[in-house]
């Protein structure tokens, strides 16, 4: 291992800027004739537009164009799409209902964009926004799961608001099963709303640049290529090629910036309006609240059959999922294909079936958020799995062992579809139990309650399909683009690398990551190697971060852009040496003739690929190499995750005191970054079970719309976290034998949260476990009944 | 934020002058709660009067045996003052508790209590103490008839507190429940045992800070756990909100009075 090549613990290049505020994210860029853009959205979560009356707004001093759904109307743009296909059950294609850039007709969500005004100053442009007069006929809304099938249709032509009734797995081998089974362990759960919450607000500046006639937008986006398609293919502002899109430094994302919104669009539309001048708008904190996509929101009932030692026979899933006012960009195969095709966890489960409905409602769009899809599943099995253990007066830990796929039983084809590659999911619990000592619960437990507690222990073994994804197969269940990923290796004459990767970095170090790896296939110093990536006009074409992809996908094109540049410098190195291409080996930056000590440093082929004045004929000069990377298969990161939670019975509150985290991320290029990875995604996690949820009245008024309501969790609120990686199982899908790790903590930790809960109290509380729920949830014990 | 005018008077006469000559100016000391509703627009003031700096509005001093803090004084400085701790410790550590240390180098006493948010903590501690709040018309109102209803105070609309001054009580603590989100009340109680009697003040569980005078005569009763045990708290005039439900802010009232009586001794 070189010193800052795989493996080693390299501090984070990025961070020098980033703590010392000299990052540069979209509202620090700042264009001449720069203009303001306001967006005027409806206060009502269900209403018709009757009337908008923009002359009030444009007599205001600096306003330069109002702009409304008929303006986007009238230029023939098209509406934002959900670029993955979902049919139902009877093979009908999924009902999308019209998400138009700016609304027309009807709103559909509290914070749905009305009209844009575009003024020479911010205070103009508000000015503006608040004289614009919108006249509206409200409408009665339908805010939950539990009114959707039967409430107000919230696109008119979509009956029951039900956007797909899909379904995956054998029903009649699961009805069979639980037929014949000994015992069946039932429950339902609710999985709660979240706000995805980045640092950085949404922010876009749109450029029209008329001696060009060429667009730029820069905006906070994980992929900005992928902006680019849409903005051009679906919603036609401008042709590819004269779109340029440039994701600068970006402030966190948790799949919140994947998605293609009405925003960016409108103002790169709006420049064009006001003959080119740049139009920025950013998010303010309680826009970011009302309209950046929500995550999660699910509503299950699911049931697992156990034969009489605790074996699972089978599992029936029913889901309702909330979509919110419209499809986001890929919100359909959230509920769907990264949710159902995780149900087997790391089980044997013979038998699976899962079907989902996804509803319409009067609320913020429902996306990707952190784990997008398997956190749900994962919760919902996990769960399931400590009720059927305490119902059957088994250990929690042992019913999953005794249920584990074995570790000799890989590649294991699953009956949700997918393939595991690899896994060793007892190294995992072994070592988590042992990390938290587990035999000395009881221990701990007794101790507690002298203190007037109540202790409880949790466990949850995750399983996540990362990576994503195999084009063929996204392509097959209903993926609109490939999910490959791409890298340019070049070299400078000096001997300098610069890479240039489809992937887009906003908190994950790829900047790091990325150098480490570079430094190590190439034997270059790891100092020498600058990443770039975000700028459709630099990058190769790439389809973004999401869904923990980067390494394993991106990476992996990074690697076989190395190893091309390693072939050309053997044909130059052979030439040079006088030897045979055959003989030359290449390891730590040197060529060398194979027994010889005739070598020639990567930096002397370099140069003279450079400077080609003795060098092979008909060879093209220069070192610049580019890969495209298309995986076999997802990758399958698990671990086990353990946490021990003090409850005070006198006021509900939940103290975590223990988190083990345990991981099988496959090989690990730099374990710091991988810990804070996952030290985020835990940390989300248990705000997810503890402190978060997004609450709607029922007219469809958003209630959490700020920090003073929406918890989010706070470095007080967690443990000291006890994270580890164990010499995982190498994932076989790209060559470095990585799995993915950006969205594990977020996956796993609930399940543990809330398992150490009911654990410590006895009954299930929903998430989050408020004190308030807990309080209750204590109150209602029989204990509790009885001793009243 | 809607334009106005900025003003920072050199005096609290001059800052008194700028508030009563115009009805559309306010006034503006830490800017924890003016700020955020300056920039959401849901204020229009004409002029806004910034006293956070003024001197005669600054400063904590013994005096008749309690302290007197300045309305400029800053919730951290509260926190921190030796004064304090020593005289009414328990005035320290809820100063201690509010917000979040951002909150706490800015907002002001004077700007907590002329708010009268119903979840803010030091409205416990003025009726609880049973203090006296000193304004620029040379009034100075007891505690008790200063919190008048939600956000409504007894202040007149030109009317500037300058400091407020709490007796040493003989023993004294708060014990609060903080809303985990925002870290106001969701309930705070704030119990003393004064020359004047048991108080036991109640923020954050109804519109307006109150005395739960059931507690305080349990209390004088007998200064015991048991005694707070034997009171009913009626949920019926206490908030419902999205954070709490009333009869769990009743059930919170005792959990905190008791907490408090433990950490009183
Ligand atoms: C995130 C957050 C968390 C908070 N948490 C808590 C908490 O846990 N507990 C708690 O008690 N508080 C909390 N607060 C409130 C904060 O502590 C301040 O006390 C409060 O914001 C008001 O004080 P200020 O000095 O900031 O007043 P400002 O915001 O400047 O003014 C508030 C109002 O008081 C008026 N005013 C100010 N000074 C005077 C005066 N001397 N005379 C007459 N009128 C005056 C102003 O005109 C204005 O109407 C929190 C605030 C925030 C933003």
């Amino acid at each position: 291992m070189a010193e800052k090549g795989i493996g080693a613990r390299v501090p984070r290049k990025e961070d020098l800027r980033f703590i010392t505020g000299r990052g540069r994210y979209t509202d620090d860029i700042n264009q001449p004739g720069q203009a303001y853009a306001v967006f005027v959205r409806s206060p009502h979560a269900h209403a018709r537009i009757k009337r908008i009356d923009k002359a009030p707004a444009l007599a205001l001093p600096g306003v330069l164009a109002v702009l409304d759904g008929q303006d986007v109307a009238a230029d023939g743009l098209g509406n934002l799409i959900c670029g993955w296909l979902v049919k139902s059950k009877d093979g009908s294609p999924m009902k999308m209902g019209k998400h138009p850039l700016l609304a027309q007709e009807k709103v559909r969500y509290v914070g749905d964009r009305v009209a844009v005004v575009v003024a020479e100053t911010l205070a103009q442009a508000k000015d503006a926004a608040e004289a614009l007069v919108v006249e509206y006929e409200e409408l009665p809304a339908v805010v939950d799961l539990a009114g959707a099938h039967e409430g107000p249709l919230v696109h008119d032509e979509i009956p029951n608001n039900l956007c797909y009734d899909w379904e995956l797995g054998d029903k009649a081998a699961v009805d069979a099963a639980f037929a014949r089974a000994h015992h069946v362990t039932r429950t339902e759960l609710v999985n709660n709303r979240l706000v995805p919450n980045a640092m950085e607000p949404r922010a876009a500046i749109g450029h029209y640049d008329p001696g060009q006639d060429a667009f730029t937008l820069y905006l906070t986006s994980q992929n900005p290529h992928v902006h680019r398609l849409v903005i051009s293919a679906f919603v036609g502002i401008a042709p590819e090629h004269k779109l340029r899109v440039v994701a600068p430094d970006v402030g966190g994302g948790f799949g919140s910036k994947i998605f293609i919104y009405g925003e960016e669009c409108v103002v790169l539309w709006a420049s064009k309006k006001i003959g080119g001048r740049p139009v920025k708008w950013t998010a303010e904190r309680s826009e970011s609240f009302l309209t950046d996509a929500h995550g999660r929101d699910h509503v299950s009932r699911a049931e697992l059959a156990l034969d009489k030692d605790g074996n699972f026979l089978a599992l029936r899933v029913n889901t309702k999922a909330n979509l919110g006012g419209y499809m986001s960009t890929f919100s359909s195969c959230i509920p769907t294909y990264l949710y159902a095709t995780l149900l087997a966890g790391q089980y044997k489960t013979p038998a699976i079936y899962c079907d989902v409905q996804a509803y319409y409602t009067n609320t913020a769009p429902v996306d990707a958020y952190r784990g997008a899809g398997r956190p749900e599943a994962s919760f919902l099995l996990e769960t399931l799995i400590d009720q059927a253990a305490m119902e059957m007066r088994m250990d929690p830990a042992e019913i999953r062992r005794k249920n584990f796929i074995p570790k000799t039983a890989f590649p294991y084809q699953t009956p949700v579809a997918l393939v595991y590659d690899t896994g060793d999911y007892e190294a995992c619990l072994d070592e988590a139990l042992r990390l938290v000592d587990y035999a000395g619960f009881p221990a701990r437990r007794a101790q507690s309650e002298k203190n007037g507690k109540l202790r409880g222990i949790g466990i949850s073994c995750y399983i996540e399909a990362c990576g994503i994804a195999p084009s063929a197969v996204v392509g097959s269940l209903g993926a609109g683009v490939g999910l490959w990923e791409s890298a340019k290796v070049r070299f400078t004459h000096t001997g300098k690398v610069q890479v240039l990767t489809g992937t887009h970095t906003h908190g994950q170090g790829h900047e790091t990551t990325f150098s480490q790896l570079v430094a190590e296939k190439l034997g270059v110093p790891y100092e020498d190697v600058e990443v770039i990536h975000g700028d459709t006009e630099k990058t190769p074409v790439g389809m973004g971060t999401y869904g923990s992809r980067s390494l394993a996908v991106g990476g992996e094109a990074l690697v076989r852009a190395c190893d091309k540049i390693i072939a050309k410098g053997k044909k130059i190195a052979a030439h040079l040496l006088e030897a045979s291409e055959a003989d030359i080996e290449f390891r730590d930056g040197k060529f060398t003739v194979a027994g010889t000590d005739k070598s020639k440093t990567i930096g002397e082929i370099v140069f003279a690929a450079y400077v080609p004045h003795n060098y092979p004929a008909g060879l093209e000069p220069g070192m610049e190499e580019s890969a495209f990377f298309d995986p076999p298969n997802f990758t399958f990161p698990s671990g086990t995750y353990v946490c021990e939670v003090e409850v005070d019975p006198q006021t509900g509150e939940v103290d975590v005191v223990k988190f083990v985290a345990v991981d099988d991320f496959g090989n690990v290029i730099n374990p710091m970054i991988v810990e804070g990875q996952v030290h985020g995604g835990l940390v989300q996690g248990i705000g997810q079970a503890l402190l978060e949820g997004v609450r709607y009245d029922a007219g469809g008024q958003l209630l959490t719309g700020s920090y003073m309501d929406y918890c989010m969790p706070r470095a007080d609120d967690v443990p000291s976290f006890e994270v580890h990686t164990v010499r995982g199982t190498a994932c076989t899908s790209n060559s470095m034998g990585v799995k993915g790790c950006g969205e594990a903590g977020a996956i796993g930790a609930p399940a543990a949260v809330i398992n150490a809960i009911t654990n410590a109290i006895g009954v299930r509380v929903e998430m989050p476990a408020t004190p308030e729920r807990v309080w209750r949830a204590i109150q209602s014990r029989p204990m509790a009944k009885a001793a009243e | 934020m809607y334009a106005f005018n900025y003003h920072r008077p050199a005096s609290l006469a001059e800052a008194a002058r700028l508030l009563a000559s115009n009805p559309e100016a306010k006034l503006l000391a830490g800017g924890q709660t003016y700020i955020p509703t300056l920039k959401q627009r849901l204020a229009r003031p004409s002029d806004v009067i910034d006293i956070g700096g003024l001197a005669e509005l600054k400063g904590i001093t013994e005096e008749a045996g309690g302290v007197t803090i300045g309305a400029a004084v800053r919730h951290a400085e509260v926190a921190g003052s030796a004064l304090v701790r020593r005289l009414i410790p328990a005035l320290a550590s809820l100063a201690e508790g509010i917000g979040d240390p951002q909150v706490r180098n800015r907002g002001t006493l004077g700007g907590s209590i002329a708010n009268n948010d119903p979840a803010a903590d030091y409205p416990a501690a003025v009726v609880g103490l049973g203090a006296t709040v000193r304004t620029s018309k040379g009034r100075a109102i007891a505690g008790d008839a200063f919190f008048t209803g939600m956000f409504e105070t007894a202040l007149e609309p030109d009317e500037i507190v300058t400091a407020v001054h709490f007796p040493k009580p003989e023993k004294a603590a708060y014990a609060k429940f903080p809303n985990p989100a925002s870290r106001y009340a969701i309930v705070g109680v704030f119990l003393a045992k004064t020359a004047s009697g048991i108080r036991v003040a109640v923020t954050g569980a109804a519109p307006c800070v109150f005395r739960a005078t059931a507690l305080e005569q349990a209390l004088a009763a007998s200064w015991s756990a048991a005694s707070i045990d034997s009171v009913t708290i009626d949920p019926s005039n206490l908030n419902s909100d999205i954070h709490a439900q009333a009869d769990y802010r009743a059930h919170l009232v005792k959990v905190m009075a008791k907490r408090a009586l433990a950490a009183a001794g």
